[in-house]
């Protein structure tokens, strides 16, 4: 994986899952990231919109990669993404994209220093770990990942869902977004990207969460005007393509200690 | 019209606020909410919050939700101790850490340690099955594992070596489940086994004042005798809210 920005990363030709870098670490900021993971997503297309030098740390979470310390240092929280910036080892996507915007001093609109604008991210992001989380992948895991260990989700639990997803997207309409051009302001923040990767992984089973919702519909197409078709498709490529994956039988076997997680973790869509 | 905090000290994000609100000597009204009394639901509230929950902050024309929020706009406007939010980069994401994943962790298996365990047989007039009581105290203990192992280590405090938001945020949620117990005891005491955790409990306490603690957390203790009076109809509102917040 080189180091130079908006170049393309290495990918499997069979299954366009991120390669680990060639040569062995060297000094520097490492992202672990695992590109199926929405905040994983943010954090990536952060740190490339901007430029911020960084080394890929590819961790295969449906191979269980991020349980073995080979792939993610141990003392993380074995969830990616994770940052490592020298011996400074940093989980949770939030507290990684704050991180990034100080020490890189990306362009303010991104958490602006402005109090209360900036006040207003927080805002979003507490109810996003609320309503939004989680919620938006129920799909995935209902149609990709349960299945993958033979496990079929309850359509009762979709139904529940499909009303979860319709609520939120009505209240980050109406609360958030109105009638500016982003979900706290008139330009982008890290609010938007965390949302807008939370609703892809939804988006990319076909499932058009934008159909009677203009003004959503207008959101996501100015965050991803602005973030650039080039790196919108290299960050999405993988999401994208899953379905497909799954069908040809091309995803990973979730070895067994992932099969376990993976079981409680379905256990708990509500 | 200064500073309103729109508040019920039975919830841990409110606690959390009123205590750095009142350590930090930030004047301001306090706006209680009764939760067990439906006021949330009222429509003069909801011109506050319209998602009707608890904590909002009102500050001249400005309104504010989500207790990090709201812990982090009193820090920066108030100029509090750095402790509490580090300047320094890396000591600060240590507290960012912690209050993001704080959120769907801790604070779920604690709010639902606290409705499986106490609120629900009072609520309902029956216990919570055994196998949903044991798999929310089994996701309980696991949550403080971590807690543990991964943020407080063999630190003082969970971000570092002095108390800061992470702590307020941490304790608040802690003894949501604990004090709940009082005086009746037995079942969930979590810092009993947990030596570290206890100890830290100890300095948070002592860091914050004994008084405005035990201040803080006297609606929580009587909490199981509250919801027990509740009125019935106002039960029956609050039933459908309750379990969307547990799930």
């Amino acid at each position: 994986m080189d180091l130079i920005p908006g170049s393309c990363p290495r990918c499997c030709p069979c299954c366009l899952r991120l390669l680990p870098p060639a040569r062995p670490a060297t000094m520097g900021l490492e992202l672990y990231l695992d590109l199926l993971s929405q905040p994983s997503r943010a954090v990536y297309i952060f740190a490339k919109k901007n430029g911020i030098p960084f080394q890929l740390r590819a961790v295969d979470l449906l191979k269980g990669q991020h349980l073995n310390s080979e792939f993610l240092p141990a003392n993380s929280l074995q969830r990616v993404p994770v940052l490592k910036d020298g011996d400074f080892l940093l989980n949770e996507s939030v507290a990684i994209l704050i991180y990034l915007s100080i020490k890189y001093q990306t362009a303010d609109h991104w958490y602006p220093s402005d109090l209360q604008a900036r006040m207003r991210i927080h805002e979003y992001l507490g109810w996003h770990g609320d309503c939004i989380h989680s919620t938006f992948g129920v799909s995935l895991w209902a149609q990709v990942l349960a299945p993958l260990i033979g496990i079929q989700v309850s359509e009762e639990k979709l139904k529940h869902n499909r009303a979860a997803m319709d609520r939120a997207l009505q209240f980050m309409e109406d609360k958030f977004l109105r009638d500016k051009a982003f979900l706290t302001s008139q330009q982008v923040t890290l609010a938007d990207i965390m949302a807008l990767e939370e609703l892809m992984q939804v988006v990319v089973l076909g499932c058009d969460l934008f159909e009677g919702r203009p003004r959503l519909a207008a959101w996501r197409q100015r965050v991803e005007a602005f973030l650039g078709a080039d790196l919108c498709r290299e960050t999405h490529s993988f999401i994208w393509s899953i379905r497909e994956l799954a069908a040809n039988k091309k995803l990973p076997d979730p070895p067994p200690e992932m099969r376990s997680r993976m079981l409680l973790r379905i256990a708990r869509i509500p | 019209m200064g500073l309103e905090l729109y508040l019920d000290l039975l919830s841990q994000p409110c606690r959390a606020i009123y205590i750095f609100a009142k350590k930090n000597s930030i004047p301001f009204e306090l706006r209680t909410v009764e939760l067990l009394k439906g006021q949330h639901l009222s429509d003069a509230f909801a011109q506050v919050n319209p998602l009707k929950m608890v904590p909002a902050l009102k500050d001249g024309d400005f309104t504010l939700t989500e207790s990090v929020a709201i812990l982090l706009y009193l820090t920066r406007k108030y100029q509090v101790p750095d402790h509490w939010y580090p300047q320094d980069l890396q000591a600060r994401a240590r507290v960012d850490e912690y209050l993001a994943w704080q959120h769907v962790t801790l604070r779920r298996n604690c709010l639902r340690a606290l409705w499986h365990k106490v609120m629900f047989p009072v609520f309902l007039g029956e216990p919570v099955s055994p196998e949903v009581l044991a798999a929310t105290l089994a996701e309980l203990d696991v949550t403080l594992q971590i807690l543990e192992d991964k943020f407080l280590q063999n630190k003082a405090f969970l971000a570092g070596p002095h108390i800061s938001l992470a702590d307020l945020v941490a304790i608040t949620e802690l003894m949501h489940v604990s004090a709940a117990h009082k005086p009746v005891g037995a079942g969930c005491q979590i810092f009993e086994g947990r030596p570290k955790l206890a100890a830290w409990r100890q300095r948070v306490e002592a860091a914050v004042g004994a008084v405005l603690f035990q201040e803080a957390h006297e609606v929580i203790l009587k909490a199981k005798d509250t919801v027990s009076l509740a009125d019935p109809s106002v039960k029956q509102k609050l039933m459908p809210r309750v379990l969307a917040m547990i799930r």
